[in-house]
């Protein structure tokens, strides 16, 4: 029998090649190609008058050095604004290599080719840039300030500016029988995988056909975007991504110019050409995000309930904006939670600095939002002497209510309508998980004690499986082995493993009997991409969808090799058979070479589908007008808008009365995304976001000087959370199905990281009795807030 | 030019090499052995994490030419005799102790090596035995209960 796929914590497809050390991420491809370096600038804000390169010409093994000056065509254009949006008036991009102008440290300036990495590196270093350099513009004050401008011909440093209201919010706010006024900022941090970008391209002449492999998170829109870029003729491209290690977000920005770069040179010279990116090159030069401040007015009732909230913040969109808005824009839909807000109003600006570009991080702008939401939750509690919990019930979107409308436009360009979705029931289910009603007996007896607790909550909704669409194609071959391909990509969230379920289930054959191929544009061209907490929702319904076509081909190619009617049939352990007549069978892989009707018996089973073997009616052509060969399909999923998941988590801190340090000792999630395809992955997807919520709230930030210098761009200096550092998470499970696709499943990618500041917030709160309103927060923060009273 | 001559998973191995060349690259450029992988080239991460002489170390810290004629094991070489996944390359595949997979060699060496001397563990000293190696997808909580489990697998409680 065929065990039920869907829903099984099965083992990953994946693991056995990656255990072993048979992955094949991008720097393990291409070991006889040249390797490119860049020179980067080494200041935040400046004109290069000069770049001389006599020093390096001599370097032994050296292949080719480029500047701007050498780009042509649409190359030397600056690069694309992936996401427009009518707001956004003053969007700007960087170039491949700086066009007279750097506008961050790590911007690059100059390309070097040679035989290896080290000789490559011996060149750029030997290359002498002139820089003039100019004010420089650090932080959102000064952005705001505007006493320089990282654009010239943006004076106010601002790039967008976006207002949305649902009824008037200031009224209500005034009206209110209470109001609270809070400020409320989160700093830098980045999604840091742990391997970098890299890109990888060889260019074959006689062919004409380029094939480029890109550490990246959509193939086929690198495969669109190079093509325009170099242009050459889509046809002669494939983008095709190989293992990568990690994304969370950074990897969907494209084409970063080592993606027009390094396929542009590979062309150039006709050889393969392959950059690495370093570490330190990831920190100065890919993109980081979550830097915001916010201002927030609520007015609210006796009970806590909120009768108006208005919030202004401003985005910190460091010096480019290739991404457009999006994550300010999530932050400002997505602050709502599962909450009713009354009247809202959000406001902001989104400004240059002379950093690194801001683009999405896992979370992409939710986890600013929470924090906001969660703090005025919190601080409404505080100020009317209420249960933090009951605050948040009262103001909660009651499951009857679904489909809830919050009258806004979500970052798809859609209506942010929840789909489903039940809050009052995970509440209960994470109070019951860590014990939120016994917490202040607990926390009284160790005041007793001399030790300081508390406990903190934060609550969330998250959009997910935004459109505009995935696709799947899948087959079965003759020797009964299902095929599966989609076009969006995978780095680490255990797609091989997920779609073959999600295929397996439909066609009734083993998981085993499946392969699941993902980011390759040879096999699968249109995609969008892996964000969002998306592949799930929406590559996972289009398997199913193109799994039933083919289910039900088999069952019609069956039922006449069985002269049975189609209905009576079902498919167990790849046999098509009668229902209750196990003796009535044939196999899938039979069934397969029935569908392709041939005139040449290449092996045995061949055969068996040759034009003399086959019988059937001498009236119809062997195949139908309606039909075509092979037992496969293709099909799409376009969702309608997102679907919605939630949850919340609830943490339990303890601080140090004389160090001020902070150490997390329990951390419990409530999850619902959904029906889960397979819960051992969906669990690991909340670990790892978890252990990112707790760095970002307790140990990550990046840190400008001044100057625009970034201080910790190293793994010794920004302090990504180690084993000790992460807390065992305790999670449960609510599975409210989406009513918006098949599968009923929402995304979970995203999920654990969300709400990690606002919680330990509230909790180190608690312990402490001083409002926290900027995180991260460290221990030396926190004695500092301890003097001031406030932090 | 310095010639290299290691045995790496138990075969003799040599190249040619600059003295300058990190071991990382000569044992994913010059030997082929792509399973190490380099996340930081500072130290840090612990990706790159190789036995020499049975002894974890950072392979992005060394020299090639300052490890000539030494014993190295890599990921590649943690496999069963039989060349199945060895017992800690299965228990990370059974407590899905690995999501992107790239950090995996570096926790797999470093838990071979471990392990060797600690049959026994408890919880905490799992954890403990992980602690100098970055992961940024699983939270750890998995690769510790892999350590574990890889722990009893050894133990031949299968
Ligand atoms: S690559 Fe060697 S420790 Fe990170
Ligand atoms: S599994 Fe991706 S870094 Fe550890």
């Amino acid at each position: 029998m065929t065990t039920r796929m869907f829903g099984e914590p099965i083992q990953r497809r994946e693991d056995p090649r990656l255990v072993s050390g048979d992955g094949r991420y991008l720097d393990d491809l291409g070991q006889d190609a040249l390797a490119a370096a860049f020179v980067r600038s080494p200041y935040a804000h400046a004109r290069v008058t000069d770049v001389d390169v006599t020093d390096a010409l001599d370097v032994d093994g050296l292949v080719a050095v480029y500047t701007y000056e050498d780009l042509d065509g649409r190359v030397a254009e600056p690069l694309p604004l992936l996401i427009p949006h009518p707001s956004l008036h003053a969007p700007r991009t960087g170039y491949p290599l700086a066009n007279g102008i750097v506008r961050h440290v790590g911007e690059p300036v100059a390309m070097v080719v040679a035989v290896d990495r080290y000789v490559a590196e011996d060149v750029a270093s030997l290359i002498r840039v002139t820089y003039e350099q100019l004010p420089v513009v650090v932080g959102i004050a000064a952005a705001l300030r505007a006493d320089a401008a990282v654009h010239e011909d943006v004076a106010d440093n601002v790039a967008a500016h976006l207002v949305q209201e649902v009824g008037d919010a200031r009224a209500a706010i005034d009206a209110a029988p209470h109001r609270l006024h809070l400020d409320l900022d989160i700093e830098r941090s980045a999604s840091t995988p742990l391997e970098g970008k890299g890109v990888y391209a060889r260019w074959d002449p006689a062919d004409r056909s380029l094939r480029v492999y890109s550490s990246t998170q959509t193939s086929t829109s690198v495969r669109f975007a190079v093509a325009a870029k170099l242009g050459i003729p889509v046809d002669r491209v494939e983008v095709v991504t190989p293992d990568v290690g990690g994304g969370f977000g950074v990897k969907i920005v494209h084409p970063w110019p080592e993606e027009v770069l390094v396929p542009w040179a590979a062309i150039r010279l006709g050889r393969p050409v392959k950059w690495t990116e370093d570490r330190r090159e990831h920190f100065i030069s890919s993109a980081h995000e979550r830097a915001q401040t916010h201002a927030v007015d609520v007015g609210f009732d006796d009970d806590g309930r909120l009768h108006g909230l208005s919030v202004t913040f401003a985005h910190d969109n460091g010096a480019y904006t290739p991404y457009g808005i999006i994550a300010p824009i999530i932050t400002s839909t997505q602050l709502l939670g599962p909450y009713k807000p009354g009247a809202y109003r959000v406001e902001f600006r989104s400004v240059y600095t002379n950093t690194v570009q801001v683009t999405p991080y896992r979370g992409a702008g939710r986890p600013q939002g929470v924090f906001v939401m969660e703090r005025t939750m919190d601080a409404i509690a505080r100020y009317l002497d209420l249960d933090r919990t009951v605050v948040r019930e009262r103001n909660f979107i009651q499951p009857d209510e679904m489909p809830y409308d919050q009258g806004m436009i979500f970052q798809d360009g859609r209506p942010l309508i929840y789909d489903s979705g039940d809050y009052p029931a995970a509440l209960d289910k994470l109070k019951k998980l860590i014990g939120w009603d016994d917490f202040a007996a607990y926390r009284d007896q160790a005041r007793a004690e001399g030790r300081r607790v508390g406990i903190g909550i934060g609550c969330y909704v998250e959009g997910t499986g935004v459109g505009p669409y995935e696709g799947a194609h899948v087959r079965v071959e003759t020797d009964g082995t299902v095929v599966v391909a989609t076009g969006l990509t995978t780095q680490g969230q255990g797609h091989e493993t997920v779609f073959a379920q999600v295929a397996a289930a439909v066609l009734g054959v083993p998981v085993e009997a499946v392969t699941v191929v993902t980011g390759d544009t040879r096999r699968f061209r249109y995609a969008v991409g892996t964000f969002a907490s998306r592949a799930a929702v929406l590559s996972g319904n289009a398997v199913a969808l193109a799994a039933r076509k083919v289910r039900a081909k088999a069952l019609r190619i069956a039922g006449e090799a069985l002269e049975v009617d189609p209905r009576d049939l079902e498919v167990t352990d790849g046999v098509v058979h009668v229902r209750g007549t196990p003796q009535a069978q044939i196999a899938l892989k039979t069934v397969a070479v029935l569908a392709n009707p041939l005139r040449y018996a290449f092996d045995a089973e061949a055969a068996r589908a040759t034009q003399f073997a086959v019988g059937g009616s001498l009236d119809k052509p062997p195949v139908a007008d309606d039909d075509e060969p092979g037992l496969e399909a293709t099909d799409y999923y376009s969702p309608l808008r997102s679907t919605f998941a939630d949850g919340m988590h609830a943490a339990i801190v303890e601080t140090d009365p004389e160090t001020a340090e902070i150490t997390v000792l329990r951390y419990a999630v409530v999850h619902d995304c959904g029906r889960l395809i397979n819960p051992r992955i969906v669990d690991g997807q909340i670990h790892g976001g978890v252990a990112q919520g707790v760095g970002g709230a307790l140990y990550e930030r990046l840190v400008y000087d001044d100057a625009g210098q970034l201080l910790n761009a190293s793994f010794m200096d920004f302090l990504m959370p180690y084993a000790s550092e992460v807390p065992v998470v305790e999670i449960d499970h609510l599975e409210t199905p989406s009513p918006l696709n098949p599968l009923g499943v929402k995304g979970a990618g995203e999920a654990g990281v969300i709400p990690g500041a606002a919680v330990l917030a509230s909790a180190i709160e608690d312990a402490e009795g001083i409002p926290i309103t900027r995180m991260p927060i460290s221990p030396s923060e926190l004695w500092e807030a301890r003097r001031e009273g406030r932090r | 030019m310095h010639e290299v001559s290691v045995t790496v998973n138990g075969v003799l191995r040599s190249a040619t090499v600059p003295a300058r060349r990190l071991l990382s690259d000569f044992l994913r450029h010059d030997l082929g052995c792509t399973g190490t992988h380099v996340g930081c080239e500072h130290g840090v991460c612990g990706a790159c994490t190789v036995l020499l002489d049975g002894e974890p170390v950072r392979s992005c810290l060394l020299f090639a030419v300052s490890v000539d004629g030494a014993q190295l094991t890599t990921v590649e070489g943690c496999r069963a005799p039989d060349g199945g996944l060895g017992p800690v390359q299965r228990a990370f595949h059974e407590c899905h102790g690995l999501q992107c997979g790239y950090c995996t060699p570096g926790f797999i060496t470093t838990v071979t090596a471990y392990l060797r001397d600690h049959p026994d563990p408890t919880e905490e000293q799992a954890r403990e035995a992980i602690g100098g190696n970055l992961c940024r997808c699983t939270g750890y909580q998995n690769i510790v209960a892999s350590v574990l489990r890889a722990a009893a697998i050894q133990r031949g409680e299968a």
